[in-house]
């Protein structure tokens, strides 16, 4: 075992077993993944075929390993700021990915019996410490990170120090992950690592996931432990679907009252400091949070705490009771977005906001009297297209106004809206996606795809390879076209999610997702990626 | 609300009355599950025939229980007369494609018995690994297991499941499934599966278990005599699914014993050969057999008693395999619409709820012998992590 990337598992046990599980190393899942000392290979050979490749998620843009291995003590590693770093000690947001990765590295600081036994002479060539050093003179410790943040790293593990190198704190979070996915424990328990190189950045800029916690709220714990896992996978955008149709958990100051009536219970609240939580949890990670207010479809629960905010639904001349999308024709309306998105801007810190606009029926438009006068007067005819334009366009400049940008679903654009030259379309509708992508791109928008990965569609079998085999520049488009396209998001919606299900749905079938939005385009091979996911899953659980 | 009492005297307990004894033994197949319950004004009270209709009486009583926005827990005057469709509800767990820690295991078979199941089917070894710790071989889990000392039922954990399952009304069906489906046999029990031969020289494979040797017989004696004793339900299941023959083709002793045999090219009769003899031998130690259809499909002799298992969905229509297994007078378990590792976007529920077991043309002596079905969960896919919203 472990001879060589070329011979897999399978191929070492004579392709005996049929089945597609990795057998040995999926069910030695203590922590690491087990691996053989390699035969001593001469100095900085570039050694495709070492073992430690094996466990890297994502596969990093550039590395070099050789044979030679160094040893961590526990007891004398540190991981810290090294000499000419911008971001010193004050930098809370690196001490606490260094403790955070030392706990994932090495275990809870409980089981070194640290005192108990005085810490040996070193049994061989040691590794001492990690230096972090941040180059740029703005760090960024202290700010949030943003759609342009440099997240490249460049890490070199020699005797006795290793030296991660980045532009901004988010390069070192991205290079910290893949050191401790570098160290690996041997069959005595020794703490390893191989002397390498690395050189590696994202390949796209926007790499999300998408959770929606108004078809089922989704407990704190639960969006935490998810922010963790994004953050083993460099993903570093989450896309919080936080209202719609079924419930509205997001505790408003202006307006309780849609939290109040709009949320399945006062327990199913997220509260202001919930949400301050969530967006620091996730800066400590380097993860921006943005947020998504869906309007002006699914949002039967808004009605329930805003009153004459939906429109009413009528038969004939007789308001049937029910109500549909956010009734655009009322002042009302826009005076309430107004001070809604005032809030949402400031408690959000991201500079984007999901605005939606995305299934808007217009049934009931059609059917309101009041509405079908207002389409006169405006001489949109019979074409409600034109009505909901009218709406997102307004909505797009209140957010404007607060110097927030946009991200929308991709009938807004489809629908022909006036949309600013910044705005930020999601291709969602899985026909024909590369098409629309052409069709975005062409008119000059940035695109984000979600449509090959809506990861709540679940099926029987390794579905994963479906997901990691999508490349997202399949598009008939002109390089300009083609650098418009700056991410993906891995979509798990709640319809059949919730906090009992949340984390086996969604990975590490995201993984999958994860590696195709970081790692380079030639990363495809199917066998090769399954080897490393298949440690990369057990390093995870 | 001041003086209103909504609710009448409050009730203090539950009177359980079961008519025979038969607490200290094992449920069966031929268990009684019915149970009376009736609730008025100042009486509760359970009866049933059996212990194992009080379980399920009680699991009802929990499930009538409600609890008011005061926070009073009350319960309506009620009669329910209640007893099983079927006698065999069943649930597969596969513990060999991935290793079920034993909490998951005892986890399943309380939700099991939320939901009124009274069999578990434990396939618990298979091709990937051998976890069940044989005391008569301890080589096969030594070397079959994932891993010898973590991922292992030892005696002790197997007699846990088995007691925790009896104490919810559950027989445990273990499933040591043979010929094929051994991969893991072989590194414990050298000479046991069949090697394959390339041309005239061994491959370094290996197939099915050997049928053609004495020793074969010994080992499956040895094997099953022990089988037997730990596992108290009348039933096992002793699998014989999915035989493939290209390794028995491959290796010229076993041609060599085709043709001694008159078994010409069909090793169809080679699996019989061997399924009947596990058969006698299972007989012999006073156990009754489940077998997967493939058994009844290649004509193996089996005694009358014997359940089939269906589950294929398409080479028949399962329907159609249901109305002649029990047209040649077997008992049959369904399963093929319900392999609930196969997962679906939606409410799939509904397709595993819809299925009439006795939608097949038959008279009613032939239905009476569709026992009831299995639930199955493969393991390929699932382990820990994922089970229980899997299954549940």
């Amino acid at each position: 075992c472990g001879t060589g990337r070329a011979m897999g598992l399978a191929g070492v046990l004579g392709g005996l077993f049929f089945v597609p599980a990795v057998l040995v190393s999926t069910s030695l899942c203590r922590g690491a993944p087990w691996v053989e000392p390699e035969p001593e290979l001469a100095e900085w050979e570039v050694a495709s075929d070492a073992v430690p490749e094996d466990s890297l998620w994502p596969l990093p843009q550039w590395l070099r390993t050789s044979g030679r291995q160094l040893q961590l003590v526990p007891g004398r590693f540190q991981l810290v700021a090294g000499a000419g770093s911008s971001a010193g000690p004050d930098c809370d947001l690196l001490q606490d990915a260094f403790r955070r990765y030392y706990e994932y590295m090495f275990g809870p600081y409980r089981r070194r019996t640290r005192g108990l036994w005085p810490l040996g002479a070193p049994a061989g060539p040691e590794l001492l410490q990690l230096q972090v050093v941040i180059e740029s003179r703005d760090p960024g410790c202290h700010s949030y990170p943003h759609l342009r943040s440099s997240e490249a790293y460049h890490l070199t593990v020699t005797e006795p120090l290793a030296i991660l190198k980045a532009d901004e704190v988010w390069g070192a979070l991205r290079g910290l992950e893949t050191f401790s996915q570098l160290v690996h424990e041997d069959d005595y328990g020794s703490f390893l690592i191989n002397e390498s190189e690395i050189h590696d950045f994202p390949r796209f800029a926007h790499r999300g996931i998408l959770l929606d916690t108004s078809r089922h709220y989704l407990p704190l714990k639960s969006i935490l432990t998810n922010l963790d896992a994004m953050a083993f996978n460099k993903f570093n955008v989450l896309h919080w679907h936080i209202v719609d149709d079924q419930s509205f958990p997001y505790q408003s100051l202006c307006f309780p009252e849609l939290s109040d009536k709009g949320a399945y219970s006062y327990n199913h609240v997220y509260t202001p400091a919930d949400v301050r939580l969530v967006i620091e949890y996730a800066r400590l990670r380097g993860i921006r949070v943005i947020p998504e207010f869906d309007t002006p479809g699914h949002t039967q629960s808004w009605g329930k705490g805003q009153k004459d905010l939906l429109t009413p639904c009528y038969n004939g001349e007789q308001p049937t009771g029910s109500f549909g999308p956010v009734n655009p024709i009322l002042n009302t309306t826009y005076d309430f977005m107004t001070k809604f998105f005032k809030e949402v801007s400031s408690v959000f810190p991201d500079a984007y906001i999901h605005l939606g606009g995305d299934e808007v029926n217009f049934d009931c438009w059609k059917s309101n009297p009041e509405v079908k006068e207002f389409m006169k007067r405006q001489g949109f005819g019979v074409d409600y297209a034109k009505l909901e334009s009218y709406y997102i366009q307004k909505i797009l400049d209140i957010v404007s106004s607060y110097n927030k940008g946009y991200i929308v679903w991709q009938e807004v654009f489809d629908n022909k809206a006036q949309l600013k030259p910044e705005t930020v379309v999601q291709v969602w509708m899985a026909n024909n996606y590369a098409h629309e992508l052409s069709s975005v791109t062409g008119a000059g928008f940035t695109a984000v795809l979600a449509a090959p990965w809506y990861l709540d569609y679940i099926s029987y079998g390794q579905d994963w390879r479906k997901y990691y085999s999508v490349e997202p520049l399949n598009f008939p488009g002109s390089e300009k076209q083609k650098k418009l396209l700056i991410g993906g998001e891995a979509c798990l919606w709640g319809e059949f999610v919730d906090a009992t299900n949340l984390t086996p749905r969604l990975w590490p079938r995201a993984s999958a997702v994860g590696e195709r939005l970081w790692s380079s385009r030639n990363v495809t091979n199917l066998q090769d990626a399954y080897k490393r996911l298949t440690n990369h899953r057990c390093r995870m659980l | 609300t001041e003086n209103e009492q909504p609710w009448g005297t409050p009730c203090t307990q539950l009177l359980v009355f079961v008519a025979t004894p038969g607490c200290d033994g094992f449920p069966s197949l031929d268990s009684k599950e019915n149970y009376k319950l009736s609730v008025s004004e100042g009486s509760l009270l359970l009866s049933a025939d059996a212990v194992w209709g009080a379980l399920r009486g009680l699991e009802t009583f929990s499930q009538l229980v409600g609890r008011d926005e005061n926070g009073t827990y009350y319960i309506n005057k009620t009669e329910i007369v209640d007893f099983p469709r079927f006698p065999h509800r069943g649930l597969l767990l596969d513990t060999s494609r991935h290793y079920l820690p034993l909490r998951a295991i005892l986890e399943t078979l309380d939700v099991m018995a939320y939901n009124k199941f009274n069999v578990f089917h434990w396939h618990i070894v298979d091709d990937p690994s051998f976890p069940y710790e044989s005391f008569t071989f301890p080589e096969l889990s030594k070397q079959g297991a994932f891993h010898a000392m973590t991922h292992v039922y030892t005696a002790s954990d197997v007699r846990t499941v088995i007691e925790y399952a009896r104490l919810r009304g559950i027989r445990v069906v273990a499933e040591f499934d043979t010929p094929g489906h051994t991969l893991s046999w072989g590194p414990g029990a050298p000479g046991l599966l069949t090697p394959c031969y390339l041309g005239k020289v061994p491959s370094g494979a290996y197939g099915p278990i050997n049928p053609i040797l004495n020793s074969t017989y010994q080992f499956v004696n040895s094997l099953f005599e022990e089988v037997s004793t730990v596992f108290p339900d009348f039933f096992l299941h002793l699998g014989g699914d999915e035989v493939d023959f290209t390794c028995w083709k491959s290796n010229p002793k076993i041609s060599a014993f085709m043709k001694e045999m008159g078994f010409g090219e069909d090793y169809k009769k080679l699996e019989s050969f061997y399924m009947q003899r596990l058969l006698d031998i299972v007989s012999s130690l006073g156990k009754g057999y489940i077998v997967w259809q493939e058994v009844f499909d290649n004509g193996v002799k089996v005694r009358p008693d014997t359940i089939i298992h269906v589950w294929k969905e398409n080479s028949i229509p399962y329907m159609e395999e249901m109305a002649n297994v029990t047209k040649a007078g077997y008992c049959a378990l369904l399963s093929a619409p319900w392999y609930l590792n196969r997962i679906s976007y939606g409410q799939d529920w509904m397709a595993a709820y819809q299925v009439e077991p006795l939608k097949f043309e038959g008279v009613p002596e032939q239905k009476d012998r569709v026992i009831g079905g299995e639930a199955c969960m493969w393991g390929e896919y699932v382990d820990v992590t994922n089970l229980t919203p899997r299954l549940w």
